[in-house]
């Protein structure tokens, strides 16, 4: 009796690229600053202040357009696009329409494990470029809101998909996919939780079988891949809801609300929803030349399929290493320069595989934000293979390395962590501790065996750590 | 002759605008642009068949500049105008709901 | 010497030569002001600290030798929509009335850095929407040659401003003949270069796609060494055109020997207005208006002079002139409804007390504009509205390349195109807002060369018989301003002499 739908999703992804300067002026794109000092006449909508394009944008654009197939538009350009809002200081926010860079592209997704796993392209219906807004901050003393414009004229893409999306779960891969694709060529570091990578959903029901799109919402504000999921859940459920109940879907947009997991309409009678679009005379045309466009291709990165390809032939480190690490591009890039720097592959991949993926879980950060360099990591896997070091202080080492970027040798010196390999001095102390525990020697002449490892402990404790525990293990069988 | 732009269409174009029209702009208004329109309906006598909208008079294209840095601290100069400040940033009403 | 009557480049050579000062310039200039700027009111800012002492350090680097342009220690007015560091910048409206630009438009930064001395911001209609200058905020400018009339527009004030000898000579802007139709009522010196050759950073844009800064002077030599100086390349507008024909001066020639003069017959016919349009109301409104006689003569007479000296004049039936207004029309007031946007209440001018966030806008927009600026911003986001940009909007920009087409087909067999400026004389005060079409239809000579992007030069050519002046208008082709240069100074200098064989 229950009818059963399917879920119809689209997505409108902005990427914040990585330039040092805003779209149409030279100011910087830094992140912090007191507020409005990253501005100038152009990104605050001063009058007479003119546009001009920053090339460095047109390239990701189209670099991106190339890594996700799509046409590359020979002639584009930008268009304003009109509405009222003061985190716009123009009240226009200059955009493509009718015009935009990329056309007609696709990525394939992996979804699912083992059995279930599948294969499917997603379409992506247009990338265009355009300007970001300022930041808004609501005041609370005052009731009123403050402006701030460092964020204004940043530059993004926009990705739009075709509504080829069925499930979350597709959503996630489509998105994992964009942003390795778009992290490899270093466009953007793409983190949902700093904006740098922002995703509306677009999502319709309708019944199995139908072959007419139902009446879509846009979904706004959605910062986390949880957020994403659980809004297309609770928006699915809506529109069925309504649909059950005979009532009809507006389309609108909404806003995902993460604290109380529900969305709410963003409407507003001032809100004509007409943005006036016409081709902003202050700009010239683009026009894409064959040599620009095998410049861009020339400079492509290794993506990670190829990447992959190269690792099983190049580093003996196993299938499972290579996925996770080249699932990062930043981490990719660590682990191939560590390499570099003469340690072996094996040794580096643990690192990453070990410390670094339980540090980046434990702070919930991703693996683009780890900050350690590559010659830290290789001192410190120098460190140990001379055995300067034990494992365990290497570890202690490698947190602070992981939080601060420390150099190891220096901390290691500075800290007093460097392994006594001296047997005199070993002995001296091996004495000390078999004298104050003759009943663990007792045992261990008892033939009860684990009582070695807990002399070993007391020695290691004596000695602060500093000491390798094989060596204490063989002075102890031998004092004994 | 019946009116070109009716009381809907000026209450359209005042939110597009952000103007607040009296009630005498408003008559004023519909007079003066459906006058406007019927003058620019003119245009609809040549066939414009076939011709490319002209947005630039000159075949001028590709106009870039390098990404570099140019602009150092801008916000006294920003909010040398600003009707309200506060924190270094401008107060405007309250968007948030 | 009588300062006043020397021309901005005769001023300059005087200064340089020690015969006078920047500093004593800048008095004359002042001293003047003081005189008439009471019943002309041409400027609405005026700053003589600042004069004076940027007269003092130029005329220190002129004597120093750092300094030997044309034009240093030359005093200059800018009309109020060209932004000047430190100094109100209002575009005659309201809603900037207290806004202080932190940056100088390209064209002011020029003429600074070759020692012109900048003394005031002139009137002008607001937010250059007009032709007559009495859409100001902060009241009308009076022609010089007959108070009760005006001094035209947008550029009014600038034009004014010269022609009363309140300045040497102004920079101002023409989006539909704002240079031009002003240079003719008061009977200066005004031109409109090819769009793309002066840079438009830091002028308040009202069509983007059709302003550009233009000098108006005393002589056409003043104009081509003002000319040379604003036309410096600037990486700040992406539609300028980077050209290297810049040197103006060099085309100061007097020889029109062979140049090619075509008359368009629908500007200048008996009965000019049979062309103007079908529709009944327009075209009784035009008759109405026509092109008054004794323009018709005296621009007649000046294709004549120019013929005497043994340019190759003829008639000639230019295309479609007739969709210019409207084409105009609905690309300038779209482009503005969207320059115009930013003026909120939120980043500087005015902000009007309000309840939330769109009142605010709204009130501040409506007490901040004026009538016709209000007129203009509703009918361009009518005609971008959608439902209507391709039915308006592109249906323009598709006129406008038949336009383009039409003059390239001219300007194959001319080298330039002479008419009017504008139809008639200066009107009286106040007796143009009253209808905004027939204010409007006033443009039909010089809106066409907007849109095609082309030069265009008026020159005086005459007075009427109420002593107003009447203004030649010269058109060329993209880039030929040297044409222009050489036609108006040729013209000029045989006028010169037969006035004074006359007088």
């Amino acid at each position: 009796m229950a009818r059963e739908y399917e879920t119809v999703i689209g997505l409108e992804v902005h990427v914040e690229l990585a330039t040092k300067t805003k779209i149409f002026c030279g100011c910087s794109t830094a992140f912090g600053g007191r507020p409005n000092s990253h501005t100038c006449p152009v990104c605050t909508g001063m009058p007479g202040a003119l546009p001009v394009l920053n090339k460095k944008v047109l390239e990701y654009a189209v670099a991106v357009g190339l890594a996700t197939n799509c046409n590359i538009t020979r002639y584009c350009k930008f268009d304003r696009k009109n509405y009222f809002y003061p985190d716009n200081p123009q009240n226009y926010q200059i955009s493509q329409l009718y015009l935009p860079i990329c056309r007609e592209g696709f990525v394939e997704i992996e979804v699912g494990n083992g059995e279930t796993k599948y294969v499917k392209k997603i379409g992506v219906h247009e990338i265009h470029m355009e300007e970001d807004a300022g930041k808004l901050f609501h005041d609370q003393w005052e009731d009123c809101t403050l402006v701030d414009y460092n964020r204004s004229g940043v530059p993004l893409i926009e990705i739009v998909s075709e509504p080829d999306m069925r499930s979350a779960e597709e959503v996630i891969a489509y998105l994992e996919k964009l942003r390795l694709i778009i992290q490899y060529l270093g466009a953007s570091d793409c983190k949902l939780q700093e904006g740098s990578m922002r995703a509306d959903v677009n999502l319709s029901v309708r019944e199995v079988g139908a072959k007419e799109f139902g009446t879509r919402t846009e979904m706004k504000n959605l910062s986390s891949f949880r957020a994403i999921t659980k809004a297309i859940e609770g928006e699915r459920n809506r529109q069925i809801e309504l649909l059950e109940e005979g009532k009809t879907i507006v389309q609108e947009t909404r806003r995902w609300d993460e604290a109380k997991e529900t969305s709410y309409a963003m409407r507003s009678k001032e809100d004509a929803q007409d943005y006036c679009y016409f081709p902003d005379p202050d700009l010239v045309p683009i026009a894409v030349s064959d040599e620009f466009l095998d410049e861009i291709r020339s400079a492509q990165p290794e993506f990670r399929m190829e990447k992959m390809k190269r690792y099983r032939k190049e580093y003996d480190i196993p299938q499972y290493d290579i996925e996770i690490i080249t699932n990062s591009k930043h981490m990719a890039d660590i682990f191939e320069a560590t390499v570099d720097l003469g340690s072996q592959p094996k040794k580096v991949s643990n690192w990453l595989m070990v410390e670094t993926l339980r540090l980046l879980k434990e702070k919930e950060m991703d693996p683009e934000d780890i900050r350690f360099s590559p010659e830290n990591l290789a001192k410190l896997i120098e460190l140990t293979e001379k055995k300067t070091i034990n494992s365990t202080v290497a570890k202690e080492v490698f947190e602070v390395m992981f939080a601060e970027d420390v150099d190891p040798e220096r901390y290691v010196a500075e800290k007093g962590l460097v392994m006594i390999n001296d047997d005199d001095a070993l002995k001296k102390v091996i004495e000390e501790v078999i004298a104050s525990n003759p009943q663990s020697v007792q045992d261990y002449h008892n033939g009860k065996d684990r009582a070695i490892g807990f002399l070993v402990g007391q020695t290691m404790k004596a000695m602060k750590g500093k000491a390798d525990p094989a060596s204490v293990n063989r002075l102890l069988r031998e004092l004994l | 002759m019946a009116e070109r732009i009716d009381d809907e269409t000026i209450a359209y174009v005042s939110i597009l605008a952000k103007l607040e029209l009296s009630s005498e702009e408003k008559e004023q208004a519909k007079k003066d642009m459906g006058r406007m329109l019927d003058y620019i309906d003119k245009l609809n006598e040549l066939d414009t068949e076939g011709v490319e909208p002209m947005s630039h008079v000159f075949p001028a294209q590709n106009v870039f500049r390098e990404d570099v840095v140019t602009n150092g601290d801008g916000s006294e100069s920003t909010l040398m105008n600003v009707p309200a400040r506060k924190d270094n940033m401008f107060v405007v009403p309250k968007t948030f709901e | 010497m009588e300062l006043l009557s020397l021309s901005a480049v005769e001023l300059g050579a005087a200064i340089r030569e020690g015969r006078t000062t920047a500093v004593e310039a800048v008095e004359a200039v002042f001293a003047r002001i003081e005189k008439l700027e009471g019943t002309l009111h041409c400027y609405i800012t005026l700053d003589k600290k600042r004069a004076l002492d940027n007269a003092v350090r130029v005329q220190k680097k002129i004597e120093a030798k750092e300094l030997q342009g044309p034009l240093a220690g030359v005093p200059v007015a800018m009309k109020d929509n060209l932004s000047t560091e430190g100094m109100l910048t209002t575009c005659a409206s309201k809603i900037l009335k207290n806004y202080i630009p932190s940056y100088s438009a390209q064209a002011v930064l020029q003429l600074e850095k070759a020692g012109a001395i900048l003394i005031g911001k002139t009137n002008m209609d607001e937010f250059a929407m007009g032709s007559t200058t009495e859409t100001s905020a902060y009241g009308v400018t009076r022609n010089p040659h007959n108070p009760e009339h005006v001094p035209g527009g947008s550029s009014g004030g600038s034009a004014a401003a010269v022609a009363a000898g309140e300045c040497f000579f102004a920079l101002g802007s023409d989006t539909g003949g704002s240079v031009r139709q002003p240079a003719s009522y008061c009977g200066v010196v005004g031109m409109k270069p090819t769009y793309g050759t002066v840079s438009r950073y830091g002028l308040v844009a009202y069509g983007s796609s059709l302003d550009q800064i233009g000098p108006l002077c005393k002589n056409v030599e003043d104009c081509a060494a003002v000319m040379e100086i604003i036309a410096a390349f600037d990486e700040k507008d992406s539609t300028q055109i980077a050209r290297k024909d810049t040197d103006f001066t060099s085309a100061l020639i007097r020889d029109v020997k062979g140049m090619r003069i075509g008359i368009p017959r629908a500007y200048m016919g008996e009965n000019p207005q049979a062309r103007m349009g079908k529709n009944p109301e327009i075209y009784r409104e035009k008759s109405a208006q026509g092109l008054d006689t004794e323009v018709r003569d005296a621009v007649w007479k000046a294709a004549e002079l120019l013929r005497s000296q043994g340019a190759v004049v003829e008639e000639f039936d230019l295309d479609l002139v007739e969709y210019a207004i409207p084409a105009y029309y609905t690309i300038a007031s779209a482009e503005a409804s969207s320059n115009l946007e930013r003026f909120d209440g939120v980043k500087y001018g005015l902000r009007a007390q309000a309840q939330g966030l769109h009142q605010m806008y709204k009130k501040t927009r409506s007490q901040g504009f004026g009538p016709e600026v209000k007129r203009r911003i509703m009918l361009g986001s009518y005609v971008l509205s959608s439902g209507y940009y391709d039915a308006y909007y592109l249906k323009a920009l598709r006129v406008k390349a038949m336009l383009k087409q039409a003059f390239d087909r001219a300007f194959a067999a001319y080298d330039c195109i002479l008419g009017p400026v504008a139809p008639s004389t200066a009107p009286k005060l106040g007796e143009s807002l009253s209808d905004p079409i027939k204010m409007y239809l006033g443009d039909i000579y010089t809106i066409a060369v907007n849109l095609a992007g082309l030069p265009g030069i008026s020159i005086p050519c005459g007075m009427d018989g109420k002593g107003l002046p009447i203004g030649l208008q010269l058109i060329g082709d993209c880039f030929q301003e040297k044409k222009l240069l050489r036609a108006a100074y040729t013209y000029e200098q045989r006028r010169n002499e037969l006035l004074v064989g006359e007088g």
